[in-house]
C-alpha cells in the first residue's frame, strides 16, 4: 500500500500600513494595520481560493465516502482575519473538518519565527493555537508543524515531549542526502514522534510549476500526474504533498485549470487499489519509521537554500527580529491585553520575508509575495511599527506607575 | 532690464536646492524691476507663477530650423554624438563624419522635437536632455528679446552659450555645484568638460561662495577678476513655528535632511550618531531624504542594530519637511563637499541649533554655527553631546544665529546681481 499524504497551509499575515511613517510614530491617533487592504486580500482569495477549493474537497469526501482525505494547518492569525471578514470561510473549513476526513494541525498561532528566538514565546503560542482549533473545530491536533516548516533535531525533540505523534519538514537534500522522503522516518533524538518529509519535487510540480508554460511537462494534468505517483509503488510507502492551500485559485488562476485538476486527481490516483489518501497522523499509525534523520541546522521549505535565510538573510531582517522580540518581558509585564495581541501580531514571519534582499533564483517568489516595492521600504515601514508600539509601551507602563504611585499615597 | 535665464528645476518640481535657490533669487529680481524669461526643460500643465514668464521646452509648439540644430565643431564635440567616438579618425573622413553627423542629428532632433519631453530629475539620457536643451537655447537666443543670459549650473550652459552665438549679449553663468562636490574625486569627464567650456565662453561668473569661487579659479583655469560671489539667501516665510508642531516623542530629535548621496556625507552623520548614543540614551536620529547612498545607509544602521534610535523618513516636502524642522533639537549637516548648503539656514528659521562641516559654502556666512570638519566624527559627536545635553548652550545657539539670518537675504543677492547685469 502507498498513502498520498495532501496538507495544505492555510495564512494570511496582518498587513502594515504603508504610509506609517516616522510622524506616526507614538501618535495616539495614528493606526498601522492595515485594515482595508486586508479585508479587499481576504475576500479576494477566499472567492478565488478557499470557498471554491473547499466545495471541491468537500465533494471529493463525500464521494468518495472517506477514502479521500486531506490535512489543514490553519495559523492562528488567518483564522481571526477569516473572523473579522470572512466569517463564511471558516464555516465552511468548519464544515470540512466535521466529514472526519480532515485532520487540523497544529502550529504556532502567529506563524513566527519564535521557536528560533523565544522558548516562552513559542510554547505560548502553541498552546493558544490549540486552544483555538479546539474551540473552533473540536478537534485536538496531534500532528505539528512549524512556521514555515522550520525544522531542527531541538525542535522535534521538544515537540515529542508536548506530546505529539508526528512532526512535519522539508524533505530538504540537507536532511535526507541519497535518501528517498517517501517513508516515515523518525528524528534522531526521539524514540516515539514520526517525521515526515515533504516531497518538494512532486508538491512543487502543482504549488509552482503548474501554470509554467517553457516547463516540459506542461500543460500538467491530473492523469499524468498519478501516472508519477503510481511509479512510486515498491519504493515508498508514502508520497508527502505539502503546500500553500492558496496555490488553488489564488497563486494558480482558475484559469490555468488548477481547480479542475484538484478536483480530478484523487479519481486518477485512486484508480489503483494499492493506493490511498491518508492524514500525517494516519500515516505514522500505518507506516513504521524506516530509520532515524538527524538534522544540525535548521530547514524550511522557503527557497532553494531550504534554510532561514529567506527572514534572517540579511542584518536588516536579524536586526529587526532582535529589536521586537526584545521587548517580548515588557510587553507581558504590562499585563495590556490589546498590546501583548499587538506584539504577538508583529512576530509574524511575513515581515521579515519582505525585507529578503536575495533577488536571484528566488527573487520572483519574493517579489509576487511583496506588497513593498522595496526590501528596504518593509525594513523602514516595520521598524516604524515597531517603535510606536514601544512607545504605547512606555505609556502603558508610566500610567500603571502612577496609578501605582496613587494607591500608595491613599494608602491602600 | 530683461533677463533670458536657463534653469533646470522650479518648485514645486525640484529634487534639491537648484531649484529652491532659482525661485527665491528671481522672486527678489523681479522686485528690483528685473524682467525675467525663465526656460526650463519641463513645465506640467496648468503651471503658474506671477513673478516672471515661465518657457517650459516640452510646451514650445515651434518648428525649429535646421540651423538652429546644427552646432560648431567645438559644441559637437562636448556633447558627443556617438559616432564622432571612433577612434583612428583621419582628418578628411573626419570631415565628412561630420557632416553626416549633423544631417543624422537634424533629422534626429527635428523627430525628437515633436515630442520632446524632458525628466526634471537627473537620468540616464541627462545628456540628450542637455543637448536638446541647448537647441532651444539657439532658437530663443533667435527669438526672444533680452539683454543678458543667466544659467544656472552646467546643464544649462550649453544653451546659454548656443543663445549668446545667437544673439550676441553677454552671459552669466552662476555655479551652485561643481562636479568636484558632486562627485568627488571620481568626476564625470564628460560634464566637467562642459562646465568648464561653458565658465570659459562665459562674460562673468557667480559662485555662492568663496569656497566654489576657489574651486573655479583652482580646477576650471579661471582667472578669479571674472568671478563674483554671491551668497545665496533664504526664503524667510515658514507655514509653522516650533511651537505649532505636535511632537509625539520625548527624546530629542537629531536630524539630517538632504539627498543621500555621497556628497552630503550621511555614513559620518551614522557613525557619528553612534558615538553620541554610546553617551546619551534620551535621543533620536532621522535621516530625511533620498538618494543612492540609501540602501547602504539603511544596512548600516541595521548592522548596528539601531533600528530603535535611528529613522528613515525617505524624501520630505512641503509641510512634512517644515513639521520635521520644527520636530529637531538639532540640525547636523555633515556635506564633504557643499557650495553653499541651504538646509541648516532653513533649520534656523525653526529655532534649530546647527552643526555644519567646515566644507560648506554656508558656514562662510555663519559665524555662530558649530563647525567641524565631515570626516572628524569624534569632534562631531562631541558637539551634538554638547548642544544636546546643555539647553543653555543650545537657546544661546539659537539666539546667536538668529541674528545672523538677517545677513541670509535673497533681496542682498539680487541686488549684488542686478549690479553685476548693468555693468556687463
Amino acid at each position: 500500500m502507498v498513502s498520498v499524504c495532501m496538507y495544505f497551509q492555510v495564512h494570511q499575515p496582518f498587513r502594515l500600513r504603508q504610509d506609517f511613517d516616522f510622524f506616526s510614530i507614538g501618535s495616539s491617533s495614528a493606526f498601522y494595520e492595515a485594515d482595508e487592504a486586508e479585508a479587499t486580500i481576504i475576500k479576494k482569495v477566499a472567492s478565488n481560493c478557499y470557498l471554491p477549493a473547499n466545495e471541491i474537497l468537500l465533494r471529493l469526501i463525500n464521494k468518495y465516502s472517506g477514502r479521500f482525505r486531506v490535512a489543514f494547518s490553519f495559523s492562528g492569525v488567518v483564522l481571526d482575519l477569516f473572523e473579522r471578514f470572512a466569517p463564511e470561510v471558516l464555516d465552511s473549513f468548519k464544515k470540512l473538518v466535521a466529514t472526519g476526513c480532515v485532520e487540523v494541525l497544529s502550529e504556532t498561532y502567529y506563524h513566527s519565527l519564535s521557536y528560533l528566538y523565544s522558548k516562552s514565546e513559542f510554547l505560548e503560542e502553541v498552546e493558544e493555537h490549540k486552544e483555538k482549533i479546539y474551540k473552533l473545530f473540536g478537534v485536538k491536533p496531534t500532528c505539528f508543524r512549524n512556521t514555515e516548516l522550520i525544522y531542527h533535531d531541538h525542535l522535534a525533540k521538544d515537540i515529542e515531549q508536548m506530546g505529539y505523534k508526528v512532526i512535519l519538514a522539508e524533505g530538504a537534500t540537507q536532511l535526507l542526502g541519497w535518501r528517498t522522503p517517501n517513508f516515515v522516518y523518525q528524528p534522531k533524538p526521539c524514540y516515539k514522534l514520526g517525521l515526515l518529509l515533504k516531497n518538494y519535487k512532486l508538491s512543487d510540480d502543482i504549488a509552482f510549476r503548474f501554470s509554467n508554460k517553457s516547463w516540459n511537462d506542461y500543460p500538467l494534468t491530473a492523469e499524468k500526474y498519478a501516472s508519477w505517483i503510481h511509479g512510486i509503488a515498491g519504493n515508498g510507502e508514502v508520497i508527502n504533498l505539502f503546500m500553500d492551500y492558496e496555490t488553488f485559485g489564488e497563486h494558480q488562476k482558475a484559469d490555468t485549470g488548477i481547480l479542475d485538476f484538484l478536483e480530478s486527481l484523487p479519481t486518477y490516483i485512486l484508480k489503483r487499489r494499492d493506493f490511498d489518501f491518508a492524514t500525517p497522523s494516519e500515516v505514522v499509525d500505518k507506516y513504521q519509521p524506516v530509520s532515524k534523520i538527524k538534522c544540525d541546522k535548521f530547514v524550511s521549505w522557503a527557497d532553494s537554500e531550504r534554510d532561514l535565510s529567506a527572514w534572517l538573510g540579511n542584518s536588516m531582517q536579524s536586526s529587526a527580529s532582535e529589536y521586537v522580540y526584545s521587548l517580548e518581558a515588557e510587553v507581558k509585564a504590562s499585563g495590556n491585553k490589546n498590546l501583548i495581541y499587538a506584539w504577538k501580531k508583529l512576530l509574524c514571519s511575513d515581515h521579515f520575508y519582505y525585507m529578503c534582499t536575495k533577488w536571484f533564483n528566488d527573487g520572483d517568489v519574493h517579489k509576487y509575495f511583496n506588497p513593498f516595492t522595496s526590501p528596504y521600504d518593509a525594513y523602514i515601514c516595520y521598524s516604524n511599527v515597531v517603535n510606536h508600539l514601544r512607545e504605547t509601551l512606555n505609556k502603558s507602563i508610566s500610567v500603571n506607575t502612577r496609578n501605582l504611585d496613587k494607591v500608595s499615597e491613599t494608602g491602600v | 532690464m530683461k533677463v533670458l535665464m536657463f534653469g533646470w528645476e522650479f518648485p514645486p518640481h525640484i529634487s534639491g536646492g537648484l531649484g529652491t535657490a532659482c525661485y527665491g533669487l528671481t522672486k527678489s529680481l523681479s522686485k528690483l524691476g528685473i524682467d525675467i524669461t525663465f526656460v526650463l526643460p519641463k513645465v506640467v500643465e496648468g503651471y503658474n507663477v506671477d513673478h516672471l514668464r515661465v518657457i517650459g521646452v516640452n510646451q514650445l509648439k515651434v518648428k525649429i530650423a535646421e540651423s538652429d540644430v546644427c552646432f560648431d565643431d567645438q559644441v559637437l564635440k562636448l556633447i558627443k554624438v556617438d559616432s564622432l567616438l571612433k577612434p583612428y579618425i583621419d582628418s578628411d573622413s573626419y570631415e565628412e563624419t561630420l557632416a553626416d553627423v549633423r544631417r543624422k542629428h537634424a533629422q534626429y532632433v527635428s523627430d525628437a522635437l515633436g515630442i520632446f519631453s524632458m525628466s526634471e530629475h537627473y537620468g540616464p539620457n541627462l545628456m540628450e536632455e542637455v543637448r536638446r536643451f541647448a537647441i532651444v537655447g539657439k532658437y530663443l537666443g533667435g527669438t526672444e528679446q533680452f539683454d543678458v543670459i543667466h544659467a544656472h549650473d552646467w546643464m544649462t550652459f550649453l544653451a546659454a552659450i548656443e543663445a549668446k552665438r545667437k544673439s550676441g549679449k553677454p552671459f552669466i553663468a552662476h555655479v551652485h555645484a561643481t562636479e568636484f562636490d558632486r562627485s568627488g574625486q571620481n568626476v564625470n569627464q564628460d560634464i566637467y568638460d562642459i562646465e568648464r567650456f561653458g565658465m570659459h565662453e562665459a562674460d562673468r561668473i557667480i559662485a555662492v561662495s568663496n569656497r566654489t569661487k576657489q574651486t573655479i579659479i583652482e580646477r576650471y583655469g579661471i582667472e578669479p577678476g571674472k568671478v563674483t560671489v554671491v551668497h545665496n539667501g533664504i526664503f524667510k516665510q515658514t507655514q509653522y513655528t516650533r511651537d505649532q508642531i505636535t511632537k509625539n516623542l520625548n527624546e530629542k530629535i537629531v536630524l539630517f535632511l538632504g539627498r543621500i548621496t555621497m556628497q552630503k556625507g550621511p555614513e559620518y552623520f551614522i557613525e557619528a550618531a553612534r558615538l553620541v548614543l554610546d553617551k546619551v540614551k534620551n535621543v533620536r536620529f532621522v535621516m530625511a531624504g533620498t538618494g543612492d547612498l540609501l540602501p547602504k545607509m539603511i544596512d548600516r544602521i541595521a548592522e548596528l542594530r539601531l533600528a530603535d534610535r535611528f529613522h528613515f523618513t525617505g524624501f520630505l516636502g512641503g509641510e512634512k519637511k517644515e513639521r520635521m524642522y520644527a520636530m529637531s533639537d538639532l540640525f547636523v549637516m555633515p556635506s564633504v563637499s557643499e557650495p553653499f548648503g541651504l538646509t541648516p539656514v532653513e533649520a534656523m528659521l525653526y529655532d534649530v541649533p546647527v552643526i555644519v562641516s567646515k566644507q560648506s559654502g554656508v558656514s562662510e556666512v555663519l559665524d555662530n554655527a558649530i563647525k567641524v570638519d565631515f570626516w572628524d566624527v569624534q569632534k562631531m559627536a562631541d558637539a551634538m553631546i554638547k548642544v544636546l545635553t546643555d539647553p543653555e548652550l543650545a537657546k544661546k545657539q539659537v539666539k546667536s544665529i538668529a541674528s545672523e539670518l538677517q545677513k541670509i537675504d535673497w533681496d542682498d543677492s539680487a541686488r549684488k546681481i542686478v549690479d553685476l547685469y548693468y555693468h556687463m
